[in-house]
């Protein structure tokens, strides 16, 4: 049964060469057939075998399947091959999972687009990609995994090409996770010149033989590895990709800017988890970007305005969370949180596409209100996905987010000062989230009189489905635990409870008091702070993601194209330049001879004949 | 005594040859073609190719200037031509010309003097060549008079006014 | 038997063809480009002739016939040509029909 692993990619990527050879040919029903069914197909695939692989494990609980051999350049023999262990195991689950329900969805609401072959076959590389980068047995196999998550991002993003801001927003994702990339790339050079492989578990063995914890090369390698990471999760500094990506199709921003591809980082990170528990600095380095990045982008998603930029800067903060749980050491929270995250935030951002879908493709939240009693199954599904992700008891964000700030308070000296910063960020969540449910969904309906739920059976079951989850999937966290025991040997960490856990639980009924009182009693005012002047200069500041574009664009961009543009004509065009200024020169002395004179042409004729005459008889 | 006749008969050929190309008035220029061509029969006389001599006086000069003559005449042009002429043939427009064709000279003289045996030459009567027209070369007989029914028709085609070119001249 | 050495007629014929070139190269007047046309035909058939004589065959002399007969072909369709660009132009300068130029 555990060989069949190799068909889990290689379902979605037949899909994906199916749609892609028949271009636009097929009726819709077959597209949506091949689409839905191979990422089916592959979740069906990855129920069976991870059962088989949970009741009956294989011995040092993992499997590997050597497809084929890559290239074999000396000492360099990369191997196409799958290592399926529990990690890459929920992992899996995650992305077949949720990716067969964001397919089932994406049927209903990219029905009437035009070019929707294309879009399921993008959809299903992805899948593809992203199946390949969590299986993937060594490195180089990640990094083709990573680049296709990348490119299929970026094809993604600008999806309705014809609009050209979505082509800026796909090249900005691009290119800033290109950096990221970059620093992925060295970092792989690195591990391969010194420790002479790219297999992950080689590598690993290898690494805690051969470096002492702390020294520099381990500390190099983590941190490079951490650039790339840190570029596909849209961490600080390279964050500013991912609002920008929500032009894509909504589908898209649920199923890779929220569930899985952005995980990737977070992936990265706690698969070489070896590598980074020898360079204790670049670990805590991993824990402070996460703490930074969430109370950041936390303050940013409060002053948005756009419902699907709300939710983006919610998920680089709740990825904030994840990389902070890896930081401290909690690699089981930290996984469990990339679960439980896939679950409501996907939730939340179908339910805006509902919202979206129904309401004219409208974006802004003030144009809305009073949605409730028109879109009951998107309003409750909000609900739902809005409480997981503001940690509310019983709901799995509860469980997964608790655990990570939890454990984080008793590691080290920091650990409190971790703690506070994520206490402060679940405010902040509670916050934005109930903002945004609270003005469009709740207040006077005026605006919205001519909406209705009109969407079909696919996203309505999808969104159901995916509430059950958010709501009841903290039945997993102790099957979970049992899964990566394996994979993380972590010693069983003291998490605080007494009246750390009560603060920890009860904040976001705090943060959701406060926007009652501003959006619901109105006993306060949210305009009347904004006019005040500090107000109107912090709602500037956090609306523009703490200047970060502004910085960006003034200090990389501009100077770039500057540059660019004084390269331009550079040296290197004065051969092919020349070649063309010498042709059309000898064109203008060539054609002077054409006098068009006959006896211009007859003296011509006169001087091959006496040429001809001296060469040819005289000589 | 040939030979001082044919001696007389190519200075009179040269001469009137280089008049015919230094003259301003077509008419004086053909005239002295005229006289060439005539010279140049005599030549043929002298060398004993009696058919060819008639046949140069009577269709060369009798019948292809006269055409041109009547070409000349019908064109009309007038004595405005005579200083278009003059203001056309500069005396440094010679130069290229008279170097290229000096060139040519020199160089067809270097070929003819190079090993060649002096010879004298034959007479051959008409009537041989009248054998070899009507015998091996009866072919080339059709083929010219398909060439002069060609030309004969082109001439006709090509001379003849265009209707609706008279019609656009207001 | 003549007693006039052959190279005297080649060398005359070569004399008439050069300064029938030369006509050709200097005259602006198609009519007088023609003429010097005619020149070296002529000196071209002398130099046949010459041959002809010098071997004792007729050859030369049909030869010339059919030069001949090229000739007065020619002069027809050139007359008419000319006439063709004397209705067009209004001129008769070669230098005006350029439109090949370039």
């Amino acid at each position: 049964m555990l060989d069949w692993l190799w068909l889990i990619p290689t379902f979605p990527l037949a899909g994906f060469l199916i749609l892609t050879l028949t271009a636009g040919r097929l009726p819709k029903p077959a597209v949506f057939g091949v689409a839905v069914g191979s990422v089916g197909l592959a979740a069906l695939l990855t129920a069976l075998l991870g059962l088989d692989f949970l009741t009956s494990p294989p011995e040092s609980h993992f499997y590997r399947q050597i497809v084929w051999n890559w290239m074999s350049v000396g000492n360099f023999t990369p191997n196409i091959a799958f290592y399926l262990d529990g990690l890459s195991l929920v992992w899996l689950g995650v992305i077949t999972g949720v990716g067969f329900l964001i397919h089932l969805y994406s049927v209903g609401f990219m029905a009437d687009d035009p070019s929707c072959s294309r879009f399921f076959a993008y959809l299903n590389l992805f899948i593809f990609a992203m199946t390949t980068l969590v299986l993937a047995d060594n490195l180089l196999l990640l990094f083709l995994g990573w680049e296709g998550v990348g490119l299929c991002s970026y094809l993604l993003i600008g999806f309705w090409y014809q609009e050209p801001a979505n082509g800026l927003a796909a090249r900005k994702a691009f290119i800033v996770t290109r950096v990221g990339d970059t620093a992925m790339m060295i970092g792989l050079l690195l591990l391969f010149l010194h420790l002479e492989t790219l297999n992950i578990q080689l590598l690993m063995q290898r690494a805690s033989e051969q470096w002492p914890a702390g020294g520099t090369l381990a500390t190099l390698a983590a941190l490079l590895l951490l650039g790339g990471a840190v570029g596909k999760s849209a961490q600080l500094p390279l964050q500013t990709w991912l609002p920008d990506a929500m032009a894509g199709p909504t589908p898209i921003s649920a199923l890779i800017h929220a569930a899985t591809m952005v995980t990737a980082g977070v992936y990265l990170v706690a698969r070489t988890h070896v590598l980074f528990t020898l360079a204790p600095d670049i670990q805590f380095l991993v824990a402070v970007i996460g703490a930074t990045t969430l109370l950041m982008v936390g303050f940013s998603s409060l002053m948005q305005t756009d419902i699907k930029r709300i939710i983006a800067y919610s998920t680089i903060s709740q990825i904030g969370y994840m990389m902070l749980g890896l930081g401290v050491g909690a690699w089981t929270a930290g996984v469990f949180h990339v679960v439980t995250h896939a679950f409501f935030k996907s939730l939340l951002f179908l339910a805006a596409g509902g919202v979206i879908f129904c309401f004219h493709h409208e974006h802004n939240i003030f144009k809305m209100g009073g949605l409730r009693k028109r879109l009951p199954i998107t309003f409750w599904s909000f609900m739902a996905g809005g409480a997981a992700l503001s940690a509310l008891p019983f709901t799995s964000g509860h469980y997964s987010k608790d655990e990570i700030l939890l454990t984080a308070y008793t590691v080290g000296a920091t650990g409190p000062l971790f703690w506070a910063a994520g206490v402060v960020g679940a405010l902040l969540t509670a916050m934005y989230t109930f903002r945004l449910i609270f003005i469009v969904f709740f207040g006077s309906d005026e605006r919205t009189k001519t909406v209705r739920e009109s969407f079909g059976i696919s996203m309505a079951a999808v969104l159901v489905v995916l509430s059950v989850l958010a709501l009841f999937g903290g039945l997993l966290k102790l099957p979970l635990h049992d899964v990566l025991h394996s994979v993380f040997s972590e010693t069983e960490r003291a998490t605080a409870v007494g009246w750390v856990g009560l603060i920890t639980t009860l904040i976001p009924f705090l943060g959701i008091l406060i926007v009652y009182l501003f959006y619901i009693s109105r006993t306060f005012s949210a305009d009347a702070l904004v006019q005040t002047a500090i107000g109107r200069a912090l709602n500037r500041f956090w609306y523009s993601d703490w200047g970060m574009d502004w910085l960006y664009d003034k200090a990389l961009v501009q100077p770039y194209k500057r540059l660019a543009a004084i390269n331009k004509s550079d040296i290197v065009d004065v051969p092919y330049k020349g070649i063309v200024v010498f042709s059309r020169y000898c064109y203008h002395a060539v054609s002077r001879t054409q006098t068009g004179q006959l006896r211009w042409y007859a003296a011509g004729m006169m001087f091959g004949v006496i040429v001809f005459i001296a060469v040819g008889v005289l000589s | 005594m040939d030979l001082v006749l044919f001696y007389i008969a190519a200075t009179v050929a040269v001469f009137s040859t280089v008049m015919v190309i230094t003259r301003l008035n077509a008419v004086h220029a053909l005239l002295y073609l005229i006289v060439s061509l005539l010279a140049v029969g005599f030549v043929f006389y002298l060398m004993g190719a009696y058919f060819a001599a008639v046949l140069e006086v009577i269709i060369y000069a009798g019948a292809i200037m006269v055409l041109f003559v009547f070409v000349i005449m019908m064109l009309n042009l007038g004595k405005a031509t005579i200083g278009q002429e003059r203001a056309w043939l500069r005396p440094g427009m010679w130069i290229g010309p008279a170097l290229l064709s000096l060139a040519l000279m020199t160089e067809l003289i270097v070929m003819f003097v190079q090993g060649v045996d002096v010879a004298a030459g034959h007479v051959v009567e008409a009537k041989s060549v009248g054998i070899l027209l009507y015998g091996p070369y009866l072919l080339a007989v059709e083929l010219a008079s398909m060439l002069l029914l060609a030309g004969l028709v082109g001439a006709y085609h090509l001379a003849r006014p265009a209707a609706h070119v008279e019609e656009k001249q207001p | 038997m003549t007693t006039i050495p052959m190279e005297y007629g080649i060398l005359l014929a070569a004399i008439l063809f050069s300064i029938g070139l030369v006509g050709v190269l200097v005259r602006r007047n198609i009519m007088f480009i023609l003429m010097s046309l005619e020149v070296m035909f002529n000196a071209a058939g002398l130099a046949f002739i010459v041959a002809g004589s010098r071997w004792g065959q007729g050859d030369g002399q049909i030869m010339f016939l059919l030069i001949l007969t090229l000739a007065a072909a020619e002069v027809g369709v050139g007359l008419g040509l000319v006439l063709q660009m004397y209705r067009r132009f209004r001129t008769l300068d070669a230098d005006a029909l350029s439109g090949m130029r370039g």
